[in-house]
């Protein structure tokens, strides 16, 4: 029992990273209506860049938030020189964008700061959480900040006007554009907003998976499963998603005979397919209907 | 006089194909406008090419100010608001968030509370569903929050295409009630399209018919109204 209690709550806390990166992903979808295959990659570039920061002396909190900045800056950079002028060109073009966005950020982040795998420090430390074996005191801050960004981003988009002007955009953008919202704007802040939630992700599973740049390869496809899962067209969804993910992750590795580490990755993209077969909107999303 | 809005020579097209061959008519402040004709005279294309929602040539021109090459958003921020046809409804939020999104350009946001209570006491049914989804409205309801979400832009110009389409006759009525209302009292220039004439001829004080992308007939409502001739080969009744 205690097995399977300490594999729920470590699943817990590696579901909050993909619930992250779920919820990166379909903020841009949303904008947008592509998948951003590159997430996973801006995410580990944020990391990176806040481990210079502490390396140059910087204390951790403050370089967690610079790099907020930064990554925010930088996304809304990356839209509007390499998707804005997507915007209207056919899906291939835009996947296209997206795997040299990938390729680029990757080598760049290799150029920069080699190949080789590095330490990351937490905050948190990594003892025991509360006197508990159960949990590390690391993977309850990351189930704790993710819990308190989720909470600060409902707050967001549920009262204030630019929220309601960026669901707006992303549900309807020619009336939103009748009410006077610039829409291209909101998705360059989508850009921005989902850019600052993958460095978030990124910096707490760098500790767990050490800083690399190819540490959120497999981060990203949980992330995908989870906003599958959960439903592309739905926030809460892929919040949701990245939980459940996490602890199915967890569970099948533990008790499925043969699974073990090796086959984890395989199972996310079994749950990708399985998902989009039968029940291709996610368990929140809403079916996609088109009026013929 | 001078116009309050301003059209000369407006053609528009959608890709190759020319909807709109020169269209010029002007509106004077405080007037309330028909734009009649048949389905696909350009009558929808006129007002999305005032909203730059389509691509054009010829000038507009909205309280002197030149609309060409303004982006929908900025046109929209000079004071037009567009009901859409279809109307446009934020389906997947509340009543009340639709008003506030009617009013999200509007740096003045005190009077905004005061105005959603305005919209409530011309349209008591909003009030009643505020925290429904708009898309659980009926097509009456939501045609009358689509009007509502164009009021709390507090608007100089409200363009309206089709706001009858689909609606029970009884509700019309209402509807154009209420805009006539809107009109004399907020002071709100409005123009709408319709495809029913006879309606709209009774509702406004002057028309405009249109025929394949031109200006075929301008005059008083009334005497459009009157006009045998007219009634016969433009407007089918």
């Amino acid at each position: 029992m205690e097995l399977f209690t300490n594999q729920v709550l470590a699943g817990i806390a590696t579901g909050a990273i993909y619930a992250c990166m779920a919820l990166a992903v379909v903020m841009i979808y949303q904008a947008i209506d592509h998948l951003n295959f590159a997430q996973g990659e801006m995410a580990m570039f944020s990391t990176f860049i806040s481990w210079q920061l502490m390396q140059w002396g910087i204390p951790y909190w403050w370089a967690f938030l610079a790099t907020l900045i930064i990554s925010f800056v930088g996304g809304i950079a990356i839209e509007r020189l390499l998707f804005k002028p997507l915007a209207k060109a056919p899906v291939l073009t835009n996947v296209a964008g997206f795997i040299a966005l990938f390729a680029i950020v990757n080598s760049v982040a290799g150029l920069i700061w080699d190949f080789t795998i590095k330490q990351y420090p937490t905050p948190f430390g990594s003892s025991p959480f509360l006197g508990s074996q159960l949990i590390s005191t690391h993977q309850a801050g990351m189930i704790g900040v993710t819990v308190l960004l989720l909470i600060l981003l409902f707050l967001f988009f549920q009262y204030t006007r630019i929220g309601l002007a960026m669901r707006a955009a992303a549900s309807l953008p020619e009336s939103a554009r009748l009410v006077g919202i610039n829409t291209s704007w909101m998705i360059a802040l989508g850009w921005g907003m989902a850019s600052a939630i993958g460095a978030i992700a990124g910096i707490l599973i760098a500790p767990v998976v050490f800083l690399e740049p190819n540490m959120m390869g497999g981060v990203l496809i949980y992330g995908f499963a989870a906003a599958v899962l959960g439903g592309l067209s739905s926030p809460l969804g892929a919040v949701v998603g990245g939980f459940l993910v996490g602890v199915f992750e967890n569970l099948a590795g533990t008790y499925i005979p043969g699974v073990g580490n090796e086959l984890k990755l395989p199972i996310a993209l079994a749950l990708i397919i399985t998902v989009l077969v039968v029940k291709p909107a996610g368990l929140l999303g809403r079916p996609i209907v088109k009026r013929v | 006089m001078t116009a309050m809005l301003n059209v000369k020579d407006l053609r528009a097209y959608y890709g190759q194909v020319q909807a709109l061959h020169g269209l010029s008519f002007a509106l004077n402040e405080g007037s309330l406008t028909t734009l009649l004709g048949a389905n696909g005279a350009g009558k929808t294309t006129t007002l999305r090419a005032i909203c730059n929602m389509v691509r054009s040539t010829g000038a507009i021109e909205f309280e002197g100010k030149s609309l060409s090459g303004k982006s929908t958003e900025n046109v929209v921020r000079l004071g037009i608001a567009h009901v859409p046809q279809g109307r446009g409804t934020f389906t997947t939020m509340t009543v009340e968030e639709n008003l506030q999104l009617g009013a999200i350009s509007r740096s003045d946001s005190k009077n905004i509370v005061s105005d959603i209570e305005r919209m409530y006491a011309h349209f008591p049914v909003l009030k009643e569903r505020h925290t429904q989804q708009a898309g659980t409205l009926s097509g009456g309801e939501q045609q009358m929050l689509a009007v509502a979400r164009a009021l709390m832009l507090r608007p100089r110009l409200m363009l309206l295409d089709e706001p009858s389409f689909g609606l029970a006759p009884l509700i019309v009525r209402d509807l154009f009630k209420i805009l006539g209302k809107i009109n004399r009292e907020d002071k709100v220039t409005i123009l709408v399209v319709e495809q029913n004439a006879q309606l709209a001829l009774e509702l406004a004080d002057q028309a405009y018919v249109i025929e394949t992308g031109r200006i075929v007939m301008s005059g008083d409502a009334k005497d459009i109204a009157t006009n045998e001739d007219v009634r016969k080969s433009y407007l089918g009744y």
